[in-house]
């Protein structure tokens, strides 16, 4: 008997597989007396001696499948399960106490974990995490309980889990991983951008799939619309097959516009870009036709890691990026981090409202020695390609005002140093936040361009917690209200001869994709894999007719009344017209 | 015995990786290495010793080794340093 559940769709596709639940099993540990110390040792030493084989399996798979770099956290794990100043205090307390196994290594360990975190150092206080982390897989083995991980599964699943974190995800193997649920998350959340990037389908927010999804049961995931089915019936099976083989040779009909341009029915060309947090993601750009890149997400240069990147190794990222993209327009979004995103070696106070405190720009001239790092990097990087730098989270003219002077005051170091610098460098910023689309007209003359980041803009716009689920249902990129701010910001770059952007969700989005070109914006920037479909919508779509609809759309009252205009706007054009659309 | 002064220059001080080198490197040599900083000194053969340690960029820190293989010991310790980035001797 199929059961349906839905949650929220995060990533395109159909996948029909066994499921594999992601357990995060409870280990508890019990204080016991042993008279047989020999046995006790050994069991000590065989479970050591298995998690070791076991971390190098994991190792040298995410060292083959994902990179070098990743794979060195587990080198480090090896090295403390064969740790002499831990095993050795181990042995020695099940010899003379008596204790059993599970004991001695939880008593040993919670020694150097309550050293680690007393330290004063946020990098230090992280490899507390670590020794956990190696503590559970061995105690795993004592307790005779499974712990899985993603990179040792050989076999097509889909994964159940009540979030991944980004150490699960590194490990995600997309030839086996066809699809993931997760109970927790929403469509912006890390695994759900991860899945997008490595094109597994997935749903997200799913709530209760841990509680109903065993391991093995046959489960569909629709990435299209969110739909999970749980023990499917042989029809509904046969039914999801024709769906996914109907999305695959839609797919494949994308392919054929890889290089084409962008042009609308009336023949009015825009710009399709990609969102990409890694040069690694370029490949998906280039293979699914990306004109531009319309953000690229630093923080991620920022993250993973035990120290701020260098400004040597920023250059690296930065050139990669702006060569593999041949010329092609390309915007960076500087750092944005702080808030409820941390790097463990930046110590920042706790905020009771992280999204309206200290992050991006605010944090970036509150610590400009590390701004300026960034800058100089991207400077330097500017030789490479067709780079156009945007400051994220601008409140005032002074934010920016004080932030160009920074890159100006950088440029002219650089040049004095004799170091070669792009001369035409177009520099933004994101409109995120309503004071600064309100005040768009002004900012107009003096920045080179805008980005419209809508997530953001729609929190704030809504006075809505994007990561609350209890006011999800203001999350309402069709209100009206949100339309009118993104109008005012296109119309005020236009008059000043400058361009708008749009480089959140909703440029990607099948509604708000006739809106955004009857608004006149000039570049959309998305998931790289919803480009192709994007390119075929537009050029089905009409620029002038779109734009005669604005007013009315405009004028209507909510964001379902916009939704449901824009749905039955191919009825209505074909009425009109007289012949239906291509 | 023998022992040798580095200065870890890496802004990062000594992190995971470059900690995990060395510690996989002088595993090998049969001598008593030490590590010593501050005044503190740690089993060099320790992952969670050097760690322990906590050692910022700009730091002195003193290796020893005493054993049968000293010499050869001290020498691999100062190339894996060099190697990975954080000390130049």
């Amino acid at each position: 008997m199929t059961q349906t559940m839905s949650g929220i769709a995060a990533s395109n596709g159909i996948a029909i597989a066994k499921a594999f639940r992601l357990e995060n099993p409870e280990l508890n540990v019990d204080k016991r007396t042993i008279s047989d110390t020999d046995s006790e040792l050994a069991r000590l030493t065989s479970a050591l001696e298995t998690s070791i084989a076991e971390l190098e399996v994991i190792q040298k798979k995410t060292a083959e499948q994902i990179s070098e770099k990743e794979a060195a956290i587990f080198g480090a794990h090896l090295l403390v399960l064969s740790d002499p100043e831990l095993v050795g205090p181990i042995t020695e307390k099940i010899k003379t106490e008596n204790v059993n196994a599970e004991f001695a290594l939880q008593e040993a360990t919670d020694m150097f974990i309550a050293m680690f975190e007393a330290m004063d150092n946020e990098y230090m206080k992280e490899r507390a995490a670590d020794i956990r982390d190696v503590r559970k897989r061995v105690l795993a083995h004592l307790l005779g309980v499974t712990i899985q991980s993603p990179s040792m599964i050989s076999d097509e699943v889909i994964i159940i889990a009540e979030d991944l974190t980004p150490s699960d995800t590194v490990q995600l193997n997309a030839q086996f991983v066809k699809g993931f649920i997760t109970d927790i998350g929403g469509r912006t959340s890390h695994s759900a951008i991860l899945a997008r990037t490595l094109e597994i389908p997935a749903v997200v927010g799913a709530k209760k799939a841990m509680a109903d999804i065993q391991n093995g049961m046959m489960v569909i995931v629709d990435g299209l619309d969110g739909t999970i089915l749980i023990d499917p019936e042989e029809s509904v099976i046969e039914e999801y097959k024709n769906k996914q083989a109907a999305y695959e040779e839609q797919k494949a009909e994308w392919a054929v516009l890889k290089n084409e341009a962008t042009v609308t029915a009336d023949g009015q060309a825009v710009e399709l870009g990609a969102n990409i947090g890694t040069p690694k993601d370029i490949t998906g750009v280039v293979d699914n036709g990306g004109e531009a890149i319309g953000l690229y997400r630093t923080e991620f240069l920022y993250m993973g890691r035990d120290s701020f990147p260098t400004e040597d190794e920023q250059v690296e990222a930065y050139a990669a990026v702006l060569k593999g993209m041949e010329g092609k327009p390309t915007v960076v979004r500087t750092l944005d981090i702080g808030g409820d995103k941390e790097l463990s070696y930046l110590d920042l106070p706790k905020e009771l409202n992280p999204f309206l405190g200290l992050r991006a720009i605010r944090l970036c001239l509150e610590m400009p020695d590390m701004f300026k790092t960034q800058l100089r990097a991207l400077l330097r990087a500017s030789v490479h390609g067709n780079l156009k730098i945007m400051f994220p989270m601008i409140a005032t003219l002074d934010e920016f005002r004080e932030a160009k002077a920074l890159l100006l005051e950088e440029k002219a170091k650089l040049q004095a140093e004799g170091v070669e610098v792009s001369e035409t460098i177009e520099v933004g910023i994101m409109v995120e936040i309503p004071s600064t689309a309100v005040m768009a007209d002004t900012f107009a003359k003096e920045v080179d361009f805008f980005s419209i980041g809508t997530n953001d803009l729609i929190q704030y716009t809504m006075a809505a917690d994007r990561m609350n689920e209890s006011v999800s249902y203001l999350y309402q990129p069709f209100n009206p209200a949100i339309l009118r701010l993104v109008k005012m910001v296109i119309d005020a770059s236009h008059r000043e001869g400058k361009w708008t952007g749009m480089c959140g969700e909703m440029a990607g989005d099948e509604i708000a994709i006739p809106i955004l070109l009857g608004l006149g914006l000039d570049e959309f920037s998305m998931s790289a894999s919803s480009i192709l479909k994007a390119r075929a919508q537009i050029s089905k779509l009409s620029k002038a007719e779109m734009a005669q609809h604005t007013d009315r759309i405009l004028a209507l009252g909510t964001s379902q009344e916009v939704e449901d205009y824009v749905k039955q706007l191919p009825t209505k054009l074909k009425n009109e017209l007289g012949n239906p659309l291509p | 015995m023998v022992e040798k002064q580095f200065t870890i220059t890496d802004e990062a001080g000594m992190h995971a990786r470059p900690a995990s080198a060395l510690v996989g490197a002088v595993s090998k040599f049969t001598s008593d290495i030490t590590l010593e900083h501050n005044g503190k000194k740690v089993n060099l053969k320790s992952i969670l010793g050097v760690m322990s340690l906590g050692i910022p960029s700009g730091s002195v820190v003193t290796i020893a080794a005493d054993g049968a293989d000293e010499n050869e010991a001290i020498e691999r310790a100062g190339e894996v340093m060099e190697k990975e980035g954080i000390s130049n001797q």
